[in-house]
C-alpha cells in the first residue's frame, strides 16, 4: 500500500500503462513539459519521449480525430481534455464517429480510445472550467463512461480504460485530484470491475448513490445523519455507463429509499435515469419516490456563487429529511 | 511546387473565367497554376515535373485506366437506375469525376490506406472493394458494408470531413510501426506506407479538414489530402467555400499544394504518385485540388436545375474524362473497336452483376446491432435484448418465426 492522490495515482497508471503497453500513447495540450495543467502526466514525456506523449495543436477535434486514426491504425491512445467545458469542440468525433465505429463497421472494427476529462466544480474557476457534461455522453451508445472517487480506483480504472476494447471517457474529479488515499499498485483487489458499483458505507433506512466528487459528500452526510439516528447507506456508482442496476437495486430493495446526487443538472440528467430504472425495478419496495439532489437549469453559475448550485451535505440532508418523511 | 508549372487552361466555362479573375483580384497575383498532361483534344502536352511519371504508364495501364473509368459510369448509371425502381433508399452519383477518382486511386499501392467520402466509388473500385457491397448502406441493409481491413479502404464517412484527422491519425500511427520496426532491426520489412484523405470542396470549410492539415503539418505526417473540386456543394457553387484556389491552402499549413486537371486522368495519376511518395519517403503531406465537376445532381434526391444552367454542364460535359482519354488511345494506336466493345460489354456485365445482387443483399436482423453496439459484454443491451427476444416470443404462433414484423404482416 502507498498512499498517494488522484492526480498522482493517475499518473502512475498512465505510466504503468506506457510501460506494458509499446502501442500506448498519450495525446493532449500541455501534457508534455508542462504535465498537463493539472500535472497529471507530470514527468512522463521525460521517461517515453514525444512520440508517446504527444503535445498536441490546440484542437480538441483533431485530438479525438487522430486519436480515432492511431486506434484503427492498432494505437492506444489516452486523450487529455484539459477542461470539461473544452470537449465540445470534439463533441462531434466523439458522438458521430468514435461511438459508432464499432457497430458501423459490423463489428470489423474497434477504437478503443481512452478520453480524459476533468470535471465538476468547487474550484472557484471561470466559465467552462467547472461543468459535469457526463449525461450527454452516457447518453450516447457504444461509449463507456467510468469516474474514479478515490486514489485506488484512479489508480486501476485508467489502466483498465486503456485495456476495454470499447471507447471510455474517464471523467475524473478535479477538486478531488489532491485527495490522497490508500493504492495498492499489485492489485485492484474489489476494484477489479470498473463497471460494478461500490457500496461504501452500509445503512438501513436510505441509499444514497453518487459518483466522482461527491463520494466524500455524501459519506459526510451519512456520518451526520447517522448521528440523528439515520442509517444511510452509500454507494459510489463507479460507472455511469454502464450503470449497475444490480447493485442500485439490491440496495433500495433493502432500505426503500433512494437519493441521487450530482453535480450536473437535474434535468435530463443521470439521477432522472436512475430514478426511473429503479422505479421499474423496485417498485414495491420504495416507501417514498426517489430523490434527485444536483445543479439547477442553467449554465454553471459564475465562481462566486458556485456553494448555492452545488449539492453539498445539507442538500443531501434535505433530501433524506423529505425521503424520510413519507 | 508550383513555381513552375504549365498556365492554366482553362478552356471551358464562363462560371470559371469569372472565378479566375476574383481570385487573381483577391491574391494580386494570377492563382494557382493547374497541371494539365491530356488536353480535353485527347493531345498530350508536357509538364516539366509530371511527365517522366506520366511516361510511366504503358499502354496496358492507359487502358486499364479507362476501363475503370467506364466501368465505374456504367456502374453509377445502374446504381441511379436501382434507386429510380426503388432497390436503393438513394444514390450519390459520380459521372464526371471518373478520372479524379479512378487516376488518384490506382496510383495507390496496397500498403496505402484510403479514407473516403461518401463519393468515392471510383477509389472503392481501384481498391478492389465489391461494388455490390458498396450498395449495402444505400440500401439500407448496412451503415457500412465491407471490412476495411480487407482493402484498406476505409468505410464512406457521412459526416463531412470527419475522417480527415482519422486520416491523419492513421498516418501517425504508420509513422510509429515504422519506429517500432526499425527499433526491432526490421524496418526493411515493412513497407512504406502513406494515407489519402478524399474530401471536397464544400467539406473543405468543414473545421476538421483545418484542424487535420495543422496536425499533418506539424507531425510531417506521410498523408495525401486529396479535395475533389467538383464545383458544387449540393446547392452552393465553391466560390462560397473559397475566393483562391483550395490548392493555396496548403502553403498556409507549410506544405506542397498542387491543383491538377481532375478530368485528365494521366495529370491525376502522376501528381498522385508524386505526392504519395512524397509522403511516403517521409516528406510530408500534400494537398491536391482535382478540379473537376459534378455533371450529375448531388444525390438522387437533388435537383440541379433549381441552381446552375445546363450550358455549364454542357460546357463540363465538353471536357469530359472518358472521351479525351478515348481519343488519345485511338490516335496512338493502343485501342481499337474491339478494345471498346469489350469495355462496353464488361461494363453490362458489371451492370447486371449489380442488380441482381442488389436483390439479394440480405437485410440484417436487429440482434447484430446489439451484437456490435459494443465489443465487450455490455449490461443495458442485454437487458434489452433479453426484453426484445421475450416480446418478439409473445407474436409467435405456432407457425410463426417468432419476429414482431413477421406476426404484424400476417394480420
Amino acid at each position: 500500500m502507498t498512499t498517494m492522490t488522484i492526480a498522482k495515482a493517475i499518473n502512475e497508471g498512465l505510466r504503468a500503462t506506457l510501460g506494458a503497453n509499446p502501442k500506448s500513447l498519450l495525446m493532449g495540450e500541455d501534457i508534455g513539459p508542462l504535465g498537463g495543467v493539472y500535472r497529471v502526466t507530470d514527468g512522463l514525456i521525460g521517461e517515453f519521449g514525444p512520440d508517446r506523449v504527444v503535445d498536441t495543436p490546440l484542437a480538441e477535434s483533431g485530438i479525438i480525430g487522430t486519436a480515432i486514426g492511431l486506434a484503427l491504425s492498432g494505437y492506444r491512445p489516452v486523450c487529455e481534455i484539459q477542461f470539461d467545458g473544452f470537449v465540445f469542440p470534439g463533441f462531434n468525433q466523439i458522438t458521430t464517429q468514435l461511438a459508432k465505429m464499432h457497430s458501423r463497421s459490423n463489428g470489423n472494427l474497434t477504437v478503443p480510445v481512452v478520453i480524459r476529462i476533468p470535471y465538476g466544480g468547487g474550484i472557484g474557476s471561470i466559465e467552462h472550467h467547472s461543468e459535469s457534461p457526463e449525461a450527454l455522453f452516457a447518453h450516447t451508445a457504444g461509449l463507456r463512461i467510468i469516474t474514479p472517487s478515490n486514489p485506488h480506483d484512479a489508480y486501476w480504472m485508467i489502466q483498465q480504460a486503456v485495456d476495454c476494447q470499447d471507447p471510455v471517457i474517464v471523467f475524473e474529479p478535479k477538486r478531488r485530484y489532491w485527495l490522497k488515499g490508500e493504492v495498492d499498485t499489485t492489485s485492484p483487489g474489489a476494484s477489479a470491475d470498473p463497471f460494478k458499483a461500490h457500496v461504501l458505507r452500509e445503512g438501513t433506512d436510505a441509499t444514497v448513490v453518487v459518483y466522482g466528487p461527491l463520494v466524500p459528500v455524501a459519506l459526510a452526510a451519512a456520518n451526520a445523519a447517522a448521528e440523528d439516528g439515520h442509517s444511510v447507506e452509500v454507494i459510489d456508482l463507479r460507472s455511469i455507463s454502464p450503470i449497475d442496476f444490480d447493485t442500485v437495486t439490491a440496495s433500495v430493495k433493502k432500505t426503500g429509499r433512494l437519493i441521487v446526487a450530482h453535480e450536473a443538472p437535474t434535468f435530463g440528467g443521470i439521477g432522472g435515469e436512475i430514478a426511473a430504472r429503479i422505479s421499474e425495478r423496485a417498485f414495491h419496495s420504495l416507501e417514498a419516490p426517489v430523490i434527485r439532489v444536483g445543479g439547477f437549469h442553467m449554465p454553471y453559475p459564475v465562481a462566486k456563487v458556485e456553494e448555492d448550485y452545488l449539492p453539498d451535505i445539507d442538500r443531501i440532508l434535505e433530501a433524506l429529511d423529505r425521503a424520510l418523511s413519507y | 511546387m508550383g513555381t513552375h508549372l504549365p498556365s492554366t487552361e482553362f478552356d471551358g466555362t464562363a462560371v470559371d473565367d469569372q472565378r479566375e479573375a476574383d481570385a487573381e483580384a483577391v491574391l494580386g497575383a494570377p492563382p494557382a497554376h493547374m497541371v494539365q498532361l491530356l488536353g480535353p483534344d485527347g493531345t498530350l502536352g508536357s509538364d516539366p515535373v509530371f511527365s517522366k511519371y506520366a511516361a510511366k504508364l504503358t499502354p496496358d495501364v492507359l487502358r486499364g485506366l479507362y476501363a475503370d473509368m467506364a466501368a465505374i459510369r456504367r456502374f453509377d448509371v445502374e446504381a441511379t437506375a436501382l434507386q429510380r425502381q426503388g432497390q436503393l433508399a438513394l444514390w450519390v452519383p459520380l459521372t464526371g469525376q471518373e478520372a479524379a477518382q479512378i487516376g488518384s486511386g490506382r496510383a495507390s499501392q496496397p500498403q496505402d490506406y484510403i479514407f473516403p467520402t461518401y463519393r468515392e466509388h471510383g477509389v472503392a473500385l481501384t481498391r478492389n472493394v465489391d461494388l455490390a457491397e458498396l450498395l449495402r448502406q444505400f440500401r439500407g441493409v448496412s451503415n457500412g458494408g465491407w471490412n476495411p481491413k480487407d482493402t484498406n479502404f476505409h468505410l464512406y464517412t457521412l459526416v463531412l470531413a470527419a475522417q480527415t484527422p482519422h486520416a491523419v491519425g492513421y498516418a501517425m500511427g504508420i509513422q510509429r510501426d515504422q519506429k517500432l520496426a526499425a527499433a526491432a532491426g526490421n524496418a526493411a520489412a515493412l513497407p512504406k506506407a502513406a494515407v489519402m484523405a478524399y474530401f471536397g470542396d464544400g467539406a473543405s470549410s468543414e473545421g476538421d479538414v483545418h484542424e487535420s492539415m495543422v496536425f499533418a503539418s506539424s507531425y510531417n505526417a506521410p498523408v495525401v489530402f486529396f479535395c475533389q473540386n467538383n464545383h458544387w456543394a449540393i446547392s452552393v457553387p465553391s466560390n462560397v467555400q473559397t475566393r483562391v484556389p483550395l490548392s493555396n491552402r496548403a502553403k498556409g499549413y507549410g506544405f506542397p499544394g498542387i491543383r491538377v486537371d481532375g478530368n485528365d486522368v494521366i495529370a491525376v495519376h502522376a501528381v498522385t504518385e508524386w505526392a504519395l511518395e512524397h509522403a511516403r519517403q517521409g516528406h510530408g503531406p500534400v494537398l491536391i485540388e482535382a478540379f473537376t465537376y459534378r455533371v450529375g445532381a448531388h444525390t438522387t434526391a437533388d435537383d440541379p436545375t433549381k441552381y446552375r444552367p445546363s450550358s455549364e454542364e454542357d460546357a463540363w460535359r465538353a471536357k469530359d474524362p472518358l472521351a479525351r482519354l478515348e481519343i488519345h488511345l485511338r490516335a496512338e494506336g493502343m485501342a481499337d473497336d474491339d478494345f471498346f466493345a469489350k469495355v462496353k460489354a464488361d461494363g453490362d456485365d458489371l451492370a447486371a452483376y449489380v442488380r441482381r445482387t442488389t436483390h439479394d443483399l440480405e437485410t440484417p436482423d436487429i440482434r447484430t446491432a446489439f451484437a456490435n453496439t459494443y465489443v465487450e459484454a455490455h449490461p443495458l443491451v442485454a437487458e434489452e435484448l433479453a426484453w426484445f427476444e421475450e416480446y418478439s416470443a409473445g407474436f409467435a404462433g405456432p407457425d410463426e418465426s417468432g419476429s414482431p414484423a413477421a406476426a404484424k404482416a400476417g394480420h
